[in-house]
């Protein structure tokens, strides 16, 4: 790919423009530093004391100097903030088609949930050349989930979800840190991300079968919780009905308007108190404590498939 | 350049040799001497930490301490450096000693206070040194919470109540500066001819005031959530982590320009005297030191662009970031200015400060890599950020404390150091810090995290290389310690000016007497009045 990649491997397709970004600094800063140091050098040197080098009269001051070196950085600042926060800007936007993958971290693993309910500890399987997003969420406390090869980010917090979407370009094995100290054992809370051709891809999930996808389980435990009740089809309690809401604007009883995403549906079931859907009693009962992070993934998964299902001819 | 205070006038130093003499006294001089002592033990104890923390990764496995120990270690190397040495560093040496001397002043308006200022550091320090003999705190120097408030079981209470309360001192010496400056200069010390040491403080000042106090109520919040179990910062509990991040940043992004903004200072005053040049760009100096003060509270949020803080929160806080550098660079524009067709000489204070442009140059421009916002997202929270800091507080604030140490020793003590063992300690210490950082940028690119005890092997040369550096560094720390101390007896006298420096300072004999100077000094121009190419300057 490029002059990095000697180094580490660029293996996402966001890797190659960092780089390129960091390449960019590197030359800045080295004319920077090296032509600073230089002429700093060759003023102390030509005018040490004693030197005969001519001295003459000099200004104390100089507004053309005052405007340049204000004017100069400023140029050069604004140029590095721009390109930097475009490509900010476009790893956070999940590219359309992504395969959605769950991350939950805890001291000090990384617990990992496929859509077709494949589980796995430290270790991410994912296809090659397929965007990818992670929605992840932390048990205890603040962990980060960071694989060098992609020049990706992205800190995982308890109590609410946050995304890292990416494209692998090149199969092979990656490392992952956890990135932000997270107690005891945090330097080896560490895994391996295996990025695979989409047939080897395919094959390890047909080997590697769960118990029926995160759909299916989300839908018995949409039973086994009681959330049939009132929000099943057959229900009479005057509850919101979930078929097509998954990524859908929802008018809050406060007047407010959200997307139903996997961060709403979250929050509905822990505090359900807190973003009402209008015309709505808030009668529904707090799960918090009671389902375990997995557990409301499933959910999510169950919730989002009734408008993947809902959305096919 | 005779003196004009009366001879015969004790010293500060010989007015009283009793211990209770030194603990009693309200002289801002002494002061400095007392926080010198401590802040020396601190520095120490956290170099005893870093020289632990240097040997344990010499090899990617964990073999010499277990990994809560290695928590412990990093966690007081970072508590003890930035609160017990850092930040009161060159502030309440230099500054408390030099402040009054610089502005014609008999001493600090408070100077009660000032000594109360220095009991309630020590009191901050001995709960950090009851921390460290119950068995250590294991959070990092961030405290980043729920981590530091409902799952550490480490002694993160006494830790806090530490830093919680050596942050009075820090307000109360920022207070009596401020108003020292107001209310006592000189007839004459008009504000645009203060010296440029002054108005760093002056800045300096302004942060320790504004910000120290958000640190305090951050501090007080753990301390609520850990111990009663009020929801503040832990999801669980109904709080918010992120809360905490802001109110942490908000405070120690500022208290890094606590750390660099006194050293930019210190070597404001050596660049001129040792070009013998006024500085270039006076008010333009004076604005900058302002501008990063100010524009450095709003920069906060550039820690936490990967934390799940929003895009848009995260490309404001970068632009900021970028503007708040241009002041930095305007000071090193100005110091290389202040050289060209002066009168250049390399004694150790000079060698000290042009380190300091050196690596204070490299650690600014990589604080642009981390100001960036795709590049911060790789480089967050790796070994690059922790080389990138290092440079700025390290190879920055502590080069030029070195400079200052060198600069004014001979005031301070009267006597002068060997000056060829002082320009090898200077050359050994910017050679043995960037052996130890240089290669933790690399280490950092590459994706070794921070805070990790034991790491992939592909790291281990770079590693190793850090390591080798640190020993190297610790002989350059030594050696000042040796020949400064051998010069408290055996260094010839200084006289009153041994530089041919300009500053009310170098009127009055060193050491001064106790009131600083025999009458009230009047200054009639302004500051840094040399003229290059003169036989001394003078």
């Amino acid at each position: 790919m490029s002059h990095f990649e000697r180094f580490i491997a660029e293996a996402s397709s966001a890797a190659g423009q960092t780089d390129a970004l960091l390449l960019a600094l590197t030359v800045v800063s080295v004319l920077v530093v090296g032509g600073i140091s230089l002429t700093i050098a060759v003023f102390a040197v030509r005018w040490h004391a004693g030197s005969k080098a001519p001295r003459g009269p000099v200004p104390d001051r100089s507004r053309v100097a005052e405007g340049l070196w204000i004017g100069i950085p400023l140029l050069v600042f604004l140029g590095i903030f721009i390109w930097a926060a475009v490509l900010f800007h476009q790893l956070r936007t999940p590219p359309p088609g992504a395969l959605a993958i769950d991350v939950v971290a805890k001291q000090w693993m990384w617990k990992i949930q496929h859509p077709d309910g494949q589980r796995e500890i430290n270790e991410l399987h994912i296809p090659v050349n397929r965007p990818i997003e992670l929605v992840m969420t932390s048990q205890d406390v603040i962990h980060s989930f960071f694989v060098p090869a992609f020049r990706i980010k992205q800190d995982v917090l308890p109590g609410r979800y946050t995304t890292l979407s990416f494209t692998p370009i090149r199969t092979g094995r990656y490392q992952l840190f956890c990135a932000e100290f997270c107690g005891t054992n945090h330097s080896e809370m560490r895994g391996t991300v295996i990025v695979m051709s989409p047939s080897a891809f395919s094959d390890w999930l047909a080997a590697n079968p769960g118990e029926g996808s995160l759909a299916d389980q989300g839908a018995a435990l949409f039973r086994e919780y009681g959330c049939s009740g009132c929000h099943g089809a057959s229900s009479t309690v005057h509850a919101p009905k979930l078929n097509g809401l998954y990524g859908h604007p929802v008018m809050l009883a406060n007047g407010t308007q959200v997307t139903a995403d996997a961060r709403y549906i979250r929050d509905s079931i822990l505090l359900p108190a807190s973003q009402v859907a209008a015309g709505y009693t808030p009668i529904m009962p707090s799960f918090k404590g009671q389902v375990s992070e997995e557990d409301i993934l499933k959910l999510v998964a169950y919730i989002r498939s009734l408008s993947v299902a809902e959305n096919q001819p | 350049m005779t003196t004009i205070a009366a001879e015969g006038a004790p010293s500060y130093i010989s007015a009283g040799y009793t211990l209770r003499s030194w603990l009693t006294t309200r002289d801002h001089k002494r002061i400095a001497l007392l926080y010198g002592v401590s802040i020396l033990f601190f520095f120490l104890v956290a170099a005893a930490a870093a020289a632990m923390i240097r040997l344990e990764l010499l090899t990617p496995a964990g073999d010499l301490v277990d990994d809560d120990t290695y928590n412990k270690l990093f966690t007081v190397h970072g508590v003890v450096m930035v609160w017990f040495f850092l930040i009161p560093s060159i502030p309440s040496t230099f500054g408390n000693f030099l402040i009054p001397l610089m502005i014609g002043a008999k001493d600090v308006a408070f100077p009660r206070l000032n000594l109360a200022s220095w009991y309630i550091y020590t009191l901050g320090g001995l709960f950090v040194v009851v921390t460290l003999i119950a068995g250590g705190v294991d959070t990092g120097w961030t405290f980043y919470t729920p981590y530091t408030t409902m799952f550490s079981n480490s002694h993160v209470i006494l830790a806090v109540t530490g830093v919680f309360i050596v942050g009075f001192s820090s307000i109360f010496t920022g207070l009596n500066f401020i108003v020292t400056v107001h209310q006592m200069r000189a007839p004459g010390m008009t504000w645009f001819r203060l010296p440029l040491f002054v108005w760093a403080h002056y800045a300096t000042s302004l942060v320790m005031v504004l910000a120290t106090p958000v640190l305090a109520m951050t501090l007080a919040l753990i301390a609520i959530e850990r111990l009663l179990g009020v929801g503040i910062f832990d999801p669980a509990l109904g709080g918010d982590p992120l809360l905490f991040q802001h109110l942490f940043w908000f405070y120690s992004h500022p208290a890094v320009y606590i750390m660099i903004l006194p050293a930019m200072g210190v070597v404001s005053e050596v660049i001129t005297c040792f070009s013998r040049k006024p500085v270039f760009g006076y008010q333009f100096m004076v604005y900058s030191l302002l501008a990063i003060a100010a524009v450095g509270f709003m920069v906060w949020g550039h820690h936490m662009f990967v934390s799940g803080q929003s895009m848009y929160a995260g490309m404001v806080f970068s632009l900021l970031s970028f503007l708040v550098a241009i002041p930095s660079a305007i000071k090193v524009f100005n110091w290389t200015a202040t050289l060209y067709k002066g009168s250049v000489r390399f004694d150790a204070p000079m060698l000290y400060a042009l380190g300091f442009i050196g690596l204070f140059m490299m650690g600014g421009i990589t604080g642009i890599w981390l100001a960036a916002l795709a590049a911060d997202v790789h480089l967050t929270d790796t070994y690059f950020v922790v080389a990138h800091f290092h440079y700025i507080m390290v190879g920055g604030a502590v080069m030029a404390f070195f400079s200052a140490l060198h600069f004014w020793w001979p005031k301070v003590t009267g006597r002068l150091y060997p000056d060829g063992w002082a320009r090898a300690g200077a050359i050994v210490m910017f050679v043995g810090f960037n052996l130890t950082f240089f290669p933790q940028y690399i280490a950092g690119y590459l994706g070794m995290p921070r805070r990790y005890h034991v790491y992939p092997p592909e790291f281990q040369v770079l590693n190793v290389l850090s390591s080798g550096g640190a020993v190297v560094l610790g002989v350059g720390y030594l050696l000042p310690l040796l020949y400064l101390w051998w010069s408290l007896r055996r260094g010839r006298l200084a006289g009153a000016n041994p530089w041919g420096a300009t500053g009310l300072e170098w009127q009055t004999p060193s050491p001064p007497p106790t009131y600083n100077f025999a009458s009230a000094p009047r200054v009639e121009g302004p500051p840094y009045a040399y003229q290059a190419g003169g036989t001394d300057g003078r």
